[in-house]
C-alpha cells in the first residue's frame, strides 16, 4: 500500500504504561501494520517526526524538553491525541504541583536522606523543570482525548480504526467506565 | 482553655448539632481552632475529631492556624470592586504592612478577601472580627489601621465605622407600614389555622429566595407528613452577591418575620424554629435576640402562645461564611452542625429535613409576606402582580445608580421602570438575580420582574457603559470556584476549570478554540452538577457569551494556540537554582505552528491524504 497512515507516538512525563497498553492490542497489531506505518516512536527508534497523520502523546508536560517534543509533534501531526490520565490532567507527576519546585529540588538534590555530593544539576544538556506539571492541552491545541490510566487496548483499537476508516471517533460507555 | 471549652460545650448541652456555634466562639476567642480544642470537643460532643476538622476546613470563617487578633476581611463582591475596592485593599495592606491572605508577623492583624458581605448599597465593605464595616475610604482605613495598631478593643472603635443604613427608597404592599406585634397571630387564631393556610394559598405567595415554590403547598405537604415533630426554618443566609434585602428586613421588620414563622408553626404544628443567620450579619444578632426575648415576654413565643395552646420557640444559628448554605438542604446540614453539603433531593426537607423530620424552609421575605397575608387576607396580596407571580418583590439594588438600596415593586414591573426610579443612566446591562441569575442587555429593559420572565431572589446589579462586562464575568466565575462545596466533581473541578479558561481569555492568551472549549465546559458544569450552585455557575459566561460574542472574540489572538500562562516564567525557579541562563534554559511563548494565523490552517484534518 503506497500511502500508509503515518503514526508517531511519544511519552512525556508519563510511565510508558499507555504504550504498554497499546501493545496489548496483541495480534491486531498485524492488522494495524497493514494500513499504518510508525514514524517517531519508542518502537521505531526514529528521532524526529515528519509529516504524520496521527500523533499519540502519553504523559503531561513537566520540563522544557517536553515542551519542545510536544511542539514538534504538533507541527508535524495533523491530528494530535492526548492519551491517558497524565496527558489529560497531569496525572501522578502533577502531585508535585502542591509543593513549590524549590522544595522539590532541595529535597531531591540537597537535603534528602542519603544524598551524596549535594548539588543542583546544572548541565546545559539537561532540561529545566517547569514550576508546575501541565496537561498537554495547556501547551498546544489537542484534537482528541483518550481517557484511562491507561486507556485499554480496546480504546486504542476503537479510536484508531474509527479514524483510519474515516469515522468520527467515539468511545462507547463500556470502554470508558472504570468501576 | 480546657475550662473555657468545657463551659461552651456545657452551655450547648453537649449537642453535636451546635458544633458551628461552639466553633464560632472558639474562633472568636483564640482566632483559630487549636488542635487541643478539637481533641477535647471530640470527647465532649462524642463525634470523631475528623468530623470537626472537616467542618473547620469547610467554612471560611474557621481556621486551623492562627489568624490575627484583629481579623480584617474585605468584601470581594463586584459591587465593591465598582466602588474602588482594589485600590483600597492595596492601600490597607500597605498601611498595615501585611500581605492579603497573610497574618502580620506580630500576630496582631490578618487581612483577607471574603465573598460579598451584603453591604452592596454602602460599600466598599468589610468585616473586623465578624462585625460589618461599611463605606470604607482612605480616611476610614487610616483610622482602622491606627485603632488596630493601638490595640483598641472593638467596642471602643467609633460607631460610625459600623454604621449600617437601611436605604429603603421605595416601599409597597409589605414595607409601607410596620405591623403591630402579634397582629398576624391574632388574626390567624381568630380565623382558624386551616382557614389561614387557605388564605396563604389564595394569596398565590411563592418562595422569595428565587426558586418560587408555592408557599401554601410547601406548608400543606409538611403538615400532612405522618410525624409528630416538625420544624420551621427561616433562611437568612443571604449569600448571593448583590442581595441585602434580608439584612434590612431583619434590622427593621424582624418582629414581622418571626411572626410569619410562628404562623407557619401554628399551621404545620411545629414546636421549634430556627433563624439561620449568615455569619456576615453578626451585627444583627444581639438585636434579634432581644426581639425574641420581648416576644417571649409578650406571650408570642414560648409555651401556650396567646393562650391558644401553641408551644413554639425560635433559636438563632449563625453561619460561618459559606454561600452554599443558602441551598436549603445544605442549610439544614449546617444547622445540624455539619459541613454544608447539599443532600440528594428527594426526599425534600418537607418530608425529611432537620434531623430527618418534616421541615419548612422559607426565605426571610416569604415569612414577612406570610405574616401580612395572615392579617390582610389572600385577596389583598393576590390583587397585585401578574397571573403567575402575585404580590410584590423586594429588590436589593446596587451598582451604577444614584440611589442604591431597597425597592419594593409589584411583580410585572419592567426593568426600565426600576432603572428610572433608582437613577440609573447610560446603562449597559443589569445582572438580575446575582451571579447565578441572568445578565440582560440594554435591549431587554422592557422585560418584567416575574417568575415567568425574570425570576430573582432580589439581587439587581446595574452596570453602566463605562464597565467591562468581562470583569464582571471574571469576578463571578472566581466567586463560584471559591464557593463550590467540593462534593461533586463536575462542580469542584468544573468551576476551577471555568475560572482558568476565563482567566486565559481575559488576560489575552486565548485563541479561537478556547471559546469553543469554554462553551463545552459551561454545558458540562451546568448539566452534570449535583446542586444549584454548579448548575448556575456557568450562567455569567453563558448569558454574556450569548449577548456579547464580540466581547469574547475581541480578546482572542488571531493565532491557532497559545498557552494560558507564562511558559518562560515557569522556568524561573529552575533557572535560578541551576544557575543557568543559556538559550536552552528559555522557552518561547508560542512556536511557529502556534503563532500561525487561524485562517492558514488546513480546513480538513482527514488522515492519509
Amino acid at each position: 500500500m503506497a500511502n500508509k497512515i503515518r503514526v508517531a507516538t511519544t511519552s512525556l512525563a508519563g510511565c510508558f504504561g499507555c504504550h504498554m497498553s497499546f501493545l496489548d492490542i496483541d495480534e491486531r497489531m498485524l492488522q494495524l501494520a497493514e494500513v499504518v506505518e510508525f514514524d517517531r516512536s519508542p518502537i521505531t527508534d526514529i528521532e524526529h517526526c515528519t509529516n504524520c497523520d496521527i500523533g499519540l502523546i502519553e504523559g503531561g508536560v513537566c520540563n522544557s524538553e517536553n515542551v519542545h517534543v510536544l511542539r514538534e509533534f504538533r507541527n508535524n501531526c495533523k491530528i494530535l491525541v492526548a492519551v491517558g490520565a497524565c496527558a489529560i490532567n497531569g496525572g501522578l507527576p502533577a502531585m508535585r504541583n502542591h509543593i513549590p519546585l524549590e522544595e522539590c529540588l532541595n529535597e531531591a538534590y540537597l537535603d534528602g536522606i542519603g544524598v551524596e555530593n549535594p548539588k543542583i544539576p546544572s548541565d546545559i544538556e539537561l532540561p529545566l523543570l517547569l514550576d508546575q506539571v501541565h496537561p498537554i492541552h495547556e501547551i498546544v491545541k489537542i484534537d482528541y482525548y483518550l481517557p484511562g490510566c491507561p486507556p485499554s487496548a480496546d480504546v486504542f483499537w476503537k479510536f484508531l480504526t474509527d479514524l483510519i476508516e474515516g469515522r468520527e471517533p467515539s468511545l462507547p460507555y463500556e470502554l470508558v467506565h472504570y468501576d | 482553655m480546657r475550662q473555657f471549652i468545657h463551659g461552651i460545650a456545657e452551655n450547648n448541652h453537649y449537642q453535636a448539632t451546635h458544633l458551628l456555634q461552639i466553633l464560632r466562639q472558639i474562633q472568636s476567642r483564640y482566632h483559630y481552632i487549636p488542635e487541643a480544642a478539637i481533641e477535647q470537643l471530640s470527647g465532649l460532643l462524642s463525634i470523631p475529631r475528623t468530623q470537626i476538622i472537616s467542618v473547620i476546613e469547610f467554612y471560611s470563617f474557621f481556621h486551623l492556624t492562627p489568624r490575627g487578633r484583629y481579623e480584617l476581611l474585605i468584601s470581594d463582591s463586584i459591587t465593591d470592586h465598582m466602588l474602588g475596592k482594589k485600590d483600597l485593599l492595596d492601600y490597607l495592606a500597605k498601611k498595615l504592612a501585611v500581605a492579603v491572605g497573610a497574618v502580620r508577623e506580630d500576630g496582631l492583624v490578618s487581612l483577607e478577601n471574603t465573598s460579598c458581605t451584603g453591604m452592596c448599597d454602602q460599600g466598599p465593605a468589610g468585616l473586623v472580627n465578624g462585625y460589618a464595616l461599611t463605606r470604607l475610604d482612605r480616611s476610614s482605613i487610616d483610622k482602622i489601621v491606627e485603632l488596630v495598631n493601638q490595640q483598641k478593643p472593638l467596642d471602643e472603635w467609633p460607631k460610625e465605622l459600623f454604621l449600617v443604613n437601611d436605604n429603603i427608597y421605595k416601599s409597597g404592599l409589605l414595607l409601607d407600614r410596620q405591623m403591630e406585634q402579634g397582629a398576624a397571630l391574632k388574626s390567624a387564631f381568630k380565623r382558624g389555622v386551616k382557614a389561614t393556610l387557605a388564605e396563604v394559598d389564595k394569596s398565590g405567595l411563592r418562595g422569595r429566595g428565587g426558586a418560587g415554590f408555592k408557599t401554601a403547598t410547601k406548608w400543606q405537604f409538611c403538615s400532612e407528613e405522618q410525624q409528630s415533630v416538625r420544624y420551621v426554618v427561616c433562611n437568612a443566609d443571604e449569600g448571593e452577591p448583590g442581595t441585602f434585602k434580608d439584612r434590612v428586613l431583619l434590622n427593621s421588620y424582624a418582629d414581622q418575620v418571626f411572626e410569619g414563622m410562628t404562623v407557619c408553626a401554628a399551621i404545620i404544628g411545629a414546636k421549634q424554629g430556627f433563624l439561620y443567620l449568615r455569619g456576615e450579619y453578626l451585627h444583627l444578632y444581639d438585636k434579634l435576640q432581644s426581639i425574641l426575648n420581648q416576644r417571649r415576654q409578650n406571650g408570642l413565643l414560648g409555651t401556650n402562645i396567646l393562650d391558644q395552646g401553641l408551644d413554639f420557640d425560635i433559636e438563632i444559628c449563625l453561619g460561618a461564611g459559606a454561600y452554599i448554605c443558602g441551598e436549603e438542604s445544605a442549610l439544614i446540614e449546617s444547622l445540624e452542625g455539619k459541613a454544608g453539603i447539599p443532600r440528594n433531593r428527594p426526599p425534600y426537607p418537607v418530608t425529611q429535613g432537620y434531623l430527618g423530620k418534616p421541615t419548612v424552609v422559607n426565605n426571610v421575605e416569604t415569612f414577612l409576606a406570610a405574616a401580612s397575608i395572615a392579617v390582610n387576607g389572600g385577596d389583598w396580596f393576590a390583587d397585585i402582580g401578574t397571573e403567575k407571580s402575585k404580590g410584590t418583590k423586594i429588590l436589593s439594588i446596587s451598582g451604577d445608580c444614584a440611589r442604591p438600596g431597597i425597592y419594593e415593586y409589584p411583580f410585572g414591573t419592567t426593568i426600565q421602570t426600576v432603572l428610572n426610579d433608582c437613577g440609573a443612566d447610560d446603562v449597559l446591562g443589569v445582572q438580575v438575580g446575582g451571579p447565578s441569575g441572568t445578565f440582560i442587555s440594554n435591549q431587554e429593559f422592557d422585560r418584567k420582574l416575574a417568575f415567568e420572565d425574570l425570576a430573582t431572589g432580589g439581587s439587581f446589579i446595574i452596570f453602566n457603559s463605562s464597565r467591562n462586562i468581562l470583569d464582571m464575568v471574571h469576578n463571578f466565575t472566581h466567586f463560584f470556584a471559591h464557593e463550590s462545596c467540593g462534593f461533586c466533581t463536575p462542580c469542584r473541578v468544573g468551576t476551577s476549570l471555568l475560572q482558568k479558561q476565563i482567566d486565559k481569555i481575559v488576560e489575552g492568551h486565548g485563541s479561537a478554540g478556547d471559546v469553543v472549549a469554554l462553551e463545552e465546559l459551561c454545558q458540562l458544569v451546568k448539566n452534570y452538577s449535583h446542586c444549584g450552585l454548579g448548575q448556575t455557575a456557568a450562567n455569567p459566561i453563558i448569558t454574556t457569551l450569548e449577548r456579547y460574542p464580540d466581547l469574547y472574540q475581541n480578546r482572542l489572538k488571531e493565532i491557532s494556540y497559545e498557552p494560558g500562562f507564562d511558559l518562560d516564567g515557569a522556568l524561573t525557579t529552575a533557572r535560578r537554582m541551576a544557575n543557568r541562563d543559556d538559550a536552552g534554559a528559555h522557552l518561547a511563548q508560542t512556536d511557529a505552528f502556534g503563532s500561525r494565523p487561524v485562517a492558514s490552517l488546513p480546513p480538513s484534518l482527514a488522515v492519509g491524504e
